[in-house]
């Protein structure tokens, strides 16, 4: 008998494909997605339940599918989609707090995977090099994507100490990246000339949507219950990133990088936060060595790697020049 | 052309014909000087031919060199002749090669080929992002290639680099280098970085204080030089890294006290660093540094601009502010640099690091050798810029 998973979020992109890719499972028997507006592509043979789970349907839908494993992943960075911030946070925390007390109400789930990220950690330059799992900010988030996921975190943290028999275990991933994401980083990267902060180099660490499928995938068919930050190996700094993309650059004093953002921003042309701000002036590094010793999960592309996949499919037109010269 | 020099020396008379020769203040030579040139013309054809060949006569005879490589010694007697009036066209393009060449033999030494085209790659590396960086940030490459070099000549010739007690780092594993602060500002760690990398031949990797990456393009050079935050979770995820990690406990209070305190320790924090090297068994190298303190000898402190700022302190010294950037020159003090003998703590258990005690006791042990290092060193030091 095989499981019976809950995927939460499967109208976004992230969310059907790796909806998609567990119905293929052969240790999942079913999986039902759910969201408040259908999902765009095609879901296969995931059940699709048209529900929001900001509001108590989503127990029943736990109770009347006899639903074992739950995968949140209806945690939104930007309110770009949602229409709103107000919006973004109630989806985010209210919709968590509902869905994790169905959960404890639930006589049949016994695992719950979080994707969290590690946007938690937050920027400054106080920060260690690595952060590893039980290190917390430096500086608490106060508003945006990073205080909804730290608020977010500490419910599902309440939720395992009151119901320890379920495997609760939380994916704080890095920025995914890849051909088919479309977050606020990969917009960033998209854009025709890169604003950059004067004076500042940041480490970023980057995760292939692919691994995050294979992540996901590996906790909700693995009980190993505890929190872990999900990475591809190595670095890269914005320097070296924006020069292997081969975009123009141009380094702004941090005050003028912030403003561009909000106008951006305001004008819908993308959508640039004040935690990106910081992450893209300071930057951050998570250790990875619990993913590897205890979730026993092995990234298929390093953070190199996944850039370069990622490269490949903004700048085709600059990769065939380059092939073409080459040849010639 | 010859025979129209010859026809026109029928024309014009010889001499000046009673013009004001020398001291006319005219641009032209007198005719004097043109006899004791060295084209030996007569000196009636010399006046026309000089205005006939003007297209091309002197600056054939202007050495190519002179133009093209640019740290070649200069030809001293002929160049001020030829540069009043030479244009740069028309130098034969073998001569422009063999001036590129010399060049470059001048720059890069007698296998400048290959070092030119390592140059090359090298610059191309670094414009398509193609190198490495590890997790803390470290540019091996870029800090051997650029920092280092530029460091170099700053401290053989300016400081006169001594060192001592090289034996005592090392060869590999993890090692804390413990140094005395000083200075103003923080030279004394770039120097001890180039000691350890030139002479040791390891990459030291200095531990900042949360300033450095706060500020912008100091956060950035000390990333990529190998520097991370002191903060115990990186001291120690360095140190059982196996990497020589380089401290200086009294931070802002060693290299901002007053020329007065010169070389008197300051309170060496909280031991942070001792616990570390304790939880991971590495020695504890302390390093005495004797010379920083005299650089830039800081005599006053403005604290009220100094809390605008949110800086620790804004240096006065005898020459800065008041002389300007010139002020911002180090002075040519004679330094010491002292590796003292490890101090291993492999024989404590890593549990034995939570005991405060202990930890105090090691943090004075190392405070106290340094101290009295530097009181040798100063002793026996003759001079200050000697």
């Amino acid at each position: 008998m095989g499981r019976v998973v809950l995927v939460t979020g499967i109208s976004r992109d992230i969310g059907r494909r790796f909806a998609r890719a567990a119905a293929g499972d052969p240790s999942i028997d079913r999986v039902i997605g759910v969201d408040v507006i259908p999902p765009r592509g095609d879901i296969g043979d995931v059940s699709f339940v048209r529900a929001d789970i900001r509001n108590p349907v989503i127990a029943k839908v736990l109770a009347k599918e006899d639903v074992d494993t739950v995968v949140h992943m209806s945690v939104i960075a930007t309110p770009g989609s949602a229409g709103g911030r107000g919006t973004m946070k109630e989806l985010n925390v209210i919709g968590s707090m509902q869905l994790l007390a169905a959960c404890q109400k639930s006589t049949t789930v016994d695992r719950l995977v979080v994707k969290s990220t590690t946007t938690v950690y937050g920027s400054s330059p106080r920060d260690p090099a690595m952060f590893t799992e039980d290190m917390g900010p430096k500086r608490l988030p106060s508003s945006g994507y990073a205080k909804d996921v730290y608020e977010i975190e500490g419910y599902v943290r309440g939720f395992a100490r009151r119901r320890p028999d379920v495997d609760v275990t939380m994916v704080r991933a890095a920025n995914v990246i890849g051909p088919h994401v479309s977050s606020p980083l990969t917009n960033y990267f998209r854009l025709p000339v890169i604003p950059r902060v004067l004076g500042f180099d940041p480490r970023l660490q980057f995760l292939h949507e692919d691994d995050l499928m294979r992540v996901l995938a590996h906790a909700a068919t693995h009980a190993v219950p505890g929190t872990f930050n999900v990475a591809g190996d190595g670095l890269l700094t914005l320097a070296q990133a924006v020069r292997r993309l081969g975009t123009p650059s141009v380094a702004l004093p941090r005050f003028a990088v912030g403003r561009l953002g909000a106008t951006m921003r305001q004008a819908r042309l993308s959508d640039f936060s004040p935690e990106q701000l910081g992450y893209l002036t300071y930057g951050r590094g998570v250790d990875t060595a619990r993913m590897r010793s205890v979730l026993g999960f092995e990234p298929s592309f390093t953070t190199a790697e996944a850039f370069a996949d990622f490269c490949r499919s903004v700048a085709p037109a600059t990769e065939r020049a380059r092939e073409g010269a080459g040849r010639g | 052309m010859a025979e129209e020099a010859r026809e026109d020396a029928v024309v014009i008379p010889i001499g000046t014909g009673g013009r004001p020769g020398r001291g006319s203040g005219s641009a032209r030579p007198s005719s004097a000087a043109r006899n004791l040139s060295a084209t030996r013309k007569p000196a009636a054809a010399a006046k026309k031919a000089r205005s006939a060949k003007k297209a091309t006569s002197p600056k054939q005879a202007r050495p190519a060199r002179a133009k093209v490589a640019p740290v070649g010694e200069p030809a001293p007697a002929e160049q001020p002749a030829a540069a009043g009036d030479a244009p740069t066209t028309g130098i034969p393009v073998g001569d422009w090669l063999a001036a590129l060449q010399a060049g470059a033999q001048e720059v890069f030494g007698d296998d400048w080929e290959r070092r030119a085209a390592e140059l090359m790659a090298f610059a191309r590396r670094r414009l398509e992002g193609d190198y490495e960086v590890d997790d803390y940030g470290f540019d091996r490459e870029l800090t051997e290639r650029f920092f280092m070099a530029a460091l170099r000549p700053i401290a053989e010739k300016w400081f006169r680099l001594e060192v001592r007690g090289l034996e005592n780092i090392p060869a590999e594993g993890g090692a804390l280098v413990v140094s005395n602060h000083s200075g103003t500002v923080p030279l004394d760690g770039l120097m001890t970085m180039l000691a350890v990398h030139d002479k040791a031949h390891r990459s030291l990797r200095p531990l900042g204080a949360d300033l450095v990456f706060k500020m912008p393009i100091v956060s950035s050079l000390a990333r990529k030089s190998g520097a991370t935050l002191a903060c115990v979770e990186d001291a120690e995820r360095m140190l059982s890294g196996g990497e020589l990690v380089g401290v200086w406990p009294e931070g802002f209070k060693g290299i901002g006290k007053p020329f007065s305190e010169r070389y008197k320790l300051q309170r060496f924090g909280r031991g942070g660093f001792v616990s570390a090297a304790l939880r991971t068994g590495v020695p504890i190298i302390p390093l005495s540094v004797v010379g920083a303190e005299e650089i830039y000898p800081l005599v006053g402190n403005v604290p009220s601009l100094a809390r605008l700022l949110g800086v620790p302190y804004i240096p006065i010294t005898p020459f800065f502010p008041w002389l300007g950037p010139l002020g911002m020159v180090p002075l040519p003090s004679k330094w010491i640099l002292e590796f003292g003998e490890p101090i291993r703590t492999d024989s404590y258990d890593a549990g034995e690091a939570e005991d405060p005690m202990l930890v105090f006791n090691v943090t004075d042990q190392v405070r106290e050798t340094i101290q009295h290092t530097l009181f040798d060193l100063l002793r026996e030091r003759d001079g200050v810029f000697s």
